[in-house]
């Protein structure tokens, strides 16, 4: 049996480290609502821009350098995770997904490189030697700049040929409770038609007689298309950072809520034990007495 | 007056979305207005002043690059950004109207860079956001 104070020192370093957890918790129920709040003002923008790229896309033949699909010899992959650990199996499921395809695509021959974005994707893959750029500390931020740089550097890199496919690997934040890590392809840009199927689809339907109409086109389809599509390039990165940063603090509520509720269990088994410890002490020192007692009224 | 139905929507949200009687936008091959019933319209926008008429009204609105659709009666704005003139700090615009202006004097023989061309767009961001503040407060 433990001693007593043995036990009440782990007592106390259990219920501190419960504050700890309950105030984690809290924070990130905080940074939640900013980012939700983020999500939902950003999204009539990404609604809008969807809708408008679908009506173009009606007026302009598709041999735009930005949707050639090529044969595929390299693949570039964007790993977008947070900067910070503590919330679960988050992070460790997007850079799982990441590996799998990494995998998946070294099986096939092609040539993997990667970029990272958030401090835990570029830990998971330094020593890999693949990331050809790393950006670190711009999760919190929520600036579309940092995305408009991201997507650039893709851009530049796809034109050039360095990469025939780029794959944005990040967490779709599904609800509170779910953030699932899933893989698009940001490039080669897919007609709008295919693409945003599910997510756009009753914006899709309203807009579907809109785009029977006929545009002006100002100054002409090619030279919009030119503006538009790394336009939506930068809105796609945007949009995967936004939601991998709700989901980090989604999954770090959840985790935070978990570790509380262990840490509430710690407490009772062992406030149980210091309980029996301290019985059996008392119960000892009583049969002490006693036996004294009795020894010497003989 | 039959009126169309104005929405300006950033990356931080909408701005605007009211219907207005006619709107003058900056477009890349010069000004168009829109009045009602303006017939299915396409275009790019450059960073410059968007102007609303309303009731006698004359609102401004800096925008910066991007698009305008227009259909059934609505014209849509899709800026990175769009900015009151009341909300606009002007001290802060002069700086960075300043900053871009050194920058772009040293960086010279760059004709291509990046940062060049960043710094071409803040300071067309910082004239255009001056020119609203002024209009606004006439």
């Amino acid at each position: 049996m433990p001693g007593l104070k043995d036990v009440k020192n782990k007592i106390e370093g259990v219920s501190k480290t419960s504050q700890i957890t309950k105030a984690m918790h809290m924070v990130a129920s905080a940074k939640l609502r900013g980012a939700e709040e983020k999500m939902e003002s950003f999204r009539p923008y990404a609604e809008k821009f969807a809708a408008a790229m679908h009506n173009l896309s009606g007026g302009v033949s598709n041999n735009q350098p930005l949707m050639q699909v090529r044969e595929v010899d390299s693949v570039e992959l964007i790993v977008i995770t947070s900067d910070r650990g503590l919330c679960g199996s988050f992070n460790a499921n997007i850079v799982a997904k990441a590996q799998q395809l990494i995998d998946q695509f070294e099986a096939e021959g092609k040539e993997v490189t990667l970029i990272t974005v958030g401090n835990k994707a570029n830990q998971a893959f330094k020593r890999s030697g693949k990331i050809r750029k790393s950006h670190k500390d711009i999760m919190g931020t929520f600036q579309m700049f940092n995305a408009r740089q991201i997507s650039q550097s893709t851009m530049t890199n796809f034109l050039l040929g360095e990469a025939d496919e780029v794959r944005l690997v990040y967490a779709r934040f599904v609800s509170m409770a779910k953030q699932q890590a899933t893989a698009t392809t940001l490039l080669p840009i897919q007609p709008p038609e295919q693409q945003e199927g599910t997510e756009e689809g009753t914006d899709n339907k309203g807009k579907g007689a809109g785009s029977a109409v006929e545009y002006i086109y100002e100054p002409d389809p090619e030279q919009i298309m030119d503006g538009l599509l790394p336009l939506h390039l930068n809105v796609q990165v945007y949009h995967a950072m936004i939601e991998v940063a709700a989901g980090e603090h989604a999954a770090r509520m959840a985790a935070m809520d978990n570790a509380t509720n262990a840490c509430g269990d710690i407490i009772k088994e062992l406030t149980q034990l210091y309980n029996k410890a301290r019985q059996a002490a008392i119960t000892g020192d009583l049969m002490d007495i006693v036996g004294g007692a009795e020894a010497l009224k003989g | 007056m039959a009126q169309i139905y104005l929405e300006v929507v950033t990356p931080k949200g909408s701005v605007v979305s009211e219907d207005v009687d006619i709107v003058t936008a900056p477009g890349v091959d010069g000004e168009f207005g829109v009045l009602a019933n303006h017939a299915p319209l396409l275009s790019a926008i450059k960073t410059g002043t968007l102007i609303f008429k309303k009731d006698k009204g004359e609102k401004y609105l800096m925008v910066s690059a991007g698009f305008a659709e227009v259909s059934n009666n609505k014209i849509t704005f899709l800026v990175e950004t769009a900015e009151y003139g009341h909300d606009i700090d002007v001290d802060r615009a002069l700086q960075a109207k300043e900053r871009a202006e050194k920058r772009l004097a040293r960086d010279i023989a760059h004709a291509d860079d990046l940062d060049r061309i960043r710094a071409e767009a803040a300071l067309q961001r910082s004239v255009a956001r001056l020119a609203v503040a002024q209009r606004t407060t006439i």
